[in-house]
């Protein structure tokens, strides 16, 4: 029945751990393991006006949520502006208003963009959602010294393509042909820009009513200064946006760019100022994915991450990175106690000693350690024969073992060893009673028995020293402390286990014979 | 038994019914010792007390020191007794225990034939009051109480110290037995860990069979190499009737009883335990528990002392 009852909270616990790992893993795309530092971009656009002395409201698009692309990070260097972020259609904007400013005006906009691979894919399923409804333009009345040469090249490309898509493909190519025919010739005169050029085309794509439109791409490149945004022509295939490169045939944005703004409207404008300039600069940076997953998260708006260690702040975060692996440890004794029924000086004992190698590194905690118990054993034995009485004979050792490690720690400073200092950490009351429990063993039965123990609790702080600085672990019990649910569960199903302790097949050995 | 569960230990020692440390404290302690009767057993003063007021044989109690002031007033109150004991309420193990043989004029003559003066004696006693014996250091009381002066059946085979019966009672049923005998390397203790040799006996006739010293199988005693193999333990009913009795005493379902033959007085129970140790199956060359489980499946125990014997000397 107990048992039962114990199975049926491990699995619950295991479960509920599971699902919430599970959660996080896919939904929030947290990282299972550590993993390498992952491609940031980081871009800043600057944006530079002149006021013309009254109120002044600046209107400047900000990308959506870039394909391939998670927005890690993003900031607003506004000086004395009001500022307001809206959403309209596809386009997400910011507004910066102010009732007046002098000399020149320089606002800022910083965005870190971390590359995703589960964002491209579900962005792909919401497109193929999303059957869009595009309303077929209206063939434009051309004027008259273009018209003709429009429908020619409508009617060329209409010859050689199949469907919108090659249609398109068509028509660019003819556009950035090495050597373009008359016709085209005479169309590219009329575009005094890249916009221009766009905008020429989509109108004679109306010309076949294709729906069209532009889209402002900024591509990253490492080290850009003064980047800026290029447009690109998306065509509607009644299924999806197809998009091109106006420059050539190409289809498809490549893999670094972010699909900036997207429809005809300016991309920044300044009502109450002129000379509008935007630039962009771009770099590349690194970070770690942890901290990226985990604003990504908070971006998506999961009640999860608020109550995740992330919003502790970095000094809590890092007491509670040590605090974590403990469970680790107190499992691991559980089970050399239990499964396996080593003998240990107290029970945690041996963690707390191993929480304490983390400072000093594993050789030298085992040096420190038994040179500390070693001196404090030497003059136990000298109080022993004092016969005194038990609490102040605990006093007294509790004060040889402060002695000592104040001892250890000058002469290794003088010695230039700076890892002696570390020894300070020492959890001192534990070795105190480490000491006295040893004294006592060694008394009662005899040195080797006494070895035996000190140097089994030496080696299960080692190993747990070894668990508790796991890197996978540490990074996984951080950020799923779920995890713990299922060290738990572990725990509970090891309370309840009634089988033979590996020492016992030993201790039992003469009972095989019979 | 098959060639492959020859190779997997823990089938043979599930096979000859060997509980382990686990089994005994998840499924055994845990389950049938309920935790706020420990007191009785863990406090010798009160087990003793319990035992005197229903009747149950027991050395007797000559006097008790609970604070440190008590100590000088002592040697009056001992003054009419030439041998006593010297125990911890809270001691476990055999540890801090003093047995005081015979009074010189130099002073008080310990089992190992030592003298120690009324001063040291005082000492010592202080030292139970601090807490140096008991679990966890806390401060603790001293019991001085009448020297067994063991039956001399087994004088042959222990070496100084008293040799002891311990049983396992399981829901007032008796079912494993031992023979305690101390050696020299257990200093007069009977705790088998310390080196005292364990011989099993035979619950239905009380006769011993085979002991272990050392976890080795041993058929002579390690120091005066008499056999310890095919000894009448005089008594035997008694002693069986004695420890199931002291399953009513304390009510605890799994406890180990050490009772001690004392010539003059028979059966003495000594001591109870509630967490008794694995090696009474080793000393047997028998498991525990197959028993256990026998009793555990009868819905229930008869009350009657006389019935409960009888089915540990069918088990």
């Amino acid at each position: 029945m107990r048992n039962l009852h114990v199975r049926f909270i491990a699995l619950a616990l295991i479960v509920t751990a599971v699902g919430l790992v599970y959660f996080k893993v896919t939904k929030l795309g947290l990282p299972l393991f550590p993993s390498e530092e992952i491609e940031v971009w980081s871009v800043e656009a600057r944006l530079a006006f002149e006021p013309k002395g009254g109120p002044i409201k600046v209107h400047f698009s900000l990308p959506g949520k870039p394909p391939g692309f998670i927005i890690a990070d993003e900031n607003f260097v506004s000086g004395k502006y009001g500022l307001a972020i809206e959403k309209e259609g596809e386009n997400r904007f910011a507004e910066w208003a102010i009732r007046r400013a002098k000399g020149e005006q320089v606002l800022y906009y910083q965005l870190q963009l971390a590359r995703d691979e589960n964002e491209q894919i579900e962005e792909d399923k919401e497109k193929k959602k999303k059957k869009g409804k595009v309303e077929f333009p209206e063939i434009p009345e051309y004027s008259e010294g273009i018209a003709t040469a429009v429908n020619a090249l409508l009617e060329e490309v209409r010859q050689k393509s199949a469907d919108i898509k090659t249609f398109t493909r068509e028509l660019l190519s003819r556009i950035n042909a090495e050597k373009p025919d008359e016709n085209v010739k005479l169309l590219l005169s009329i575009a005094k820009n890249e916009q221009e050029k766009v905008q020429l085309i989509r109108q004679i794509l109306a010309g076949a009513r294709i729906p069209s439109r532009t889209i402002q791409v900024l591509l990253l490149r490492e080290g850009v200064r003064h980047g800026e945004l290029s447009p690109w022509l998306q065509v509607h295939n009644e299924q999806e946006w197809l998009t091109f490169n106006p420059d050539n045939s190409e289809s498809d944005l490549p893999g670094n760019s972010v699909i900036w703004h997207v429809g005809d409207t300016a991309v920044f404008n300044v009502d109450g100022g002129k000379k509008p300039e935007l630039e962009f600069s771009i770099s590349r940076l690194t970070q770690e994915p942890v901290q990226l997953a985990e604003q990504r998260a908070r971006k998506l708006g999961s009640r999860m991450m608020e109550f995740s260690l992330f919003s502790l702040p970095i000094q809590t975060q890092n007491v509670y990175k040590v605090l974590l692996m403990v469970p680790f440890g107190a499992l691991l004794i559980v089970f050399l106690r239990n499964v396996i029924g080593l003998k240990t000086f107290g029970t945690f004992m041996p963690i707390l000693i191993a929480l304490a190698f983390r400072e000093t590194d594993l050789i030298w905690g085992i040096a420190l350690f038994t040179l500390i118990v070693g001196f404090g054993l030497a003059l136990r034995f000298y109080l022993e024969y004092l016969q005194l009485l038990l609490v102040p004979r605990l006093a007294a050792v509790l004060i040889i073992v402060i002695i000592l490690m104040t001892v250890v720690t000058i002469f290794s400073f003088k010695l230039g060893f700076e890892t002696g200092l570390s020894i300070a950490l020492f959890p001192m009351v534990i070795m105190a009673m480490t000491i006295e429990r040893m004294s006592l063993v060694w008394e009662e039965h005899g040195p080797a028995e006494a070895l035996k123990q000190g140097f089994g609790s030496l080696a299960v702080a080692a190993l747990a020293f070894i668990v508790m600085n796991n890197e996978i672990l540490k990074h996984m019990v951080f950020v799923f402390p779920e995890i713990l649910l299922i060290i738990l569960a572990l725990t509970l199903l090891l309370g309840r286990y009634t089988g033979y302790r590996l020492t016992e097949l030993w201790r039992f050995r003469e009972t095989f014979k019979r | 038994m098959s060639m492959l569960e020859r190779l997997l230990p823990w089938r043979v020692l599930k096979a000859r019914g060997i509980m382990g440390m686990n089994k005994r404290n998840g499924d055994y302690i845990a389950v049938y010792n309920n935790r706020s009767l420990y007191p009785l057993v863990d406090d010798k003063l009160k087990t003793k007390r319990l035992a005197e007021d229903a009747g149950v044989a027991v050395p007797k109690l000559y006097a008790v020191v609970e604070i440190e002031r008590q100590i000088k007033s002592l040697s009056e109150k001992l003054e009419t007794y030439s041998d006593f004991v010297v125990k911890p309420a809270h001691g476990s193990g055999g540890e801090g225990i003093l047995v005081i043989t015979k009074r010189t004029s130099k002073g008080f003559r310990k089992s190992n034939g030592q003298i120690i003066s009324e001063q040291e004696l005082g000492r010592h006693i202080s030292n139970i009051l601090s807490g140096m014996y008991s679990l966890g250091g806390l401060p603790d009381t001293a019991l001085i109480e009448q020297r067994v002066k063991f039956d001399p059946v087994f004088a042959d085979v222990s070496y100084q110290g008293v040799p002891d019966v311990r049983t396992i009672v399981f829901r007032g049923v008796p079912v494993i037995a031992m023979l305690r005998l101390p050696s020299r390397m257990s200093d007069g203790k009977a705790n088998l860990h310390q080196g005292a040799v364990g011989v099993g006996i035979d619950l239905k006739t009380g006769r011993t069979s085979a002991g272990v010293w050392n976890e080795q199988v041993i058929v002579h005693h390690p120091d005066t190499a008499m056999p310890i193999a095919d000894l009448q333990i005089p008594n035997w009913e008694e002693i069986l009737k004695l420890t199931a009795h002291c399953y009513d005493l304390v009510g605890l379902g799994y406890i180990g009883v050490d009772i001690v033959l004392d010539k003059q007085h028979g059966p003495l129970m000594l001591e109870m335990n509630a967490r008794p140790g694995l090696s009474i199956q080793i000393a047997n060359r028998c498991g525990l528990l197959h028993r256990l489980e026998k009793i555990e499946s009868m819905d229930s125990i008869p009350d009657s002392i006389e019935q409960r014997v009888a089915i540990a000397q069918s088990l």
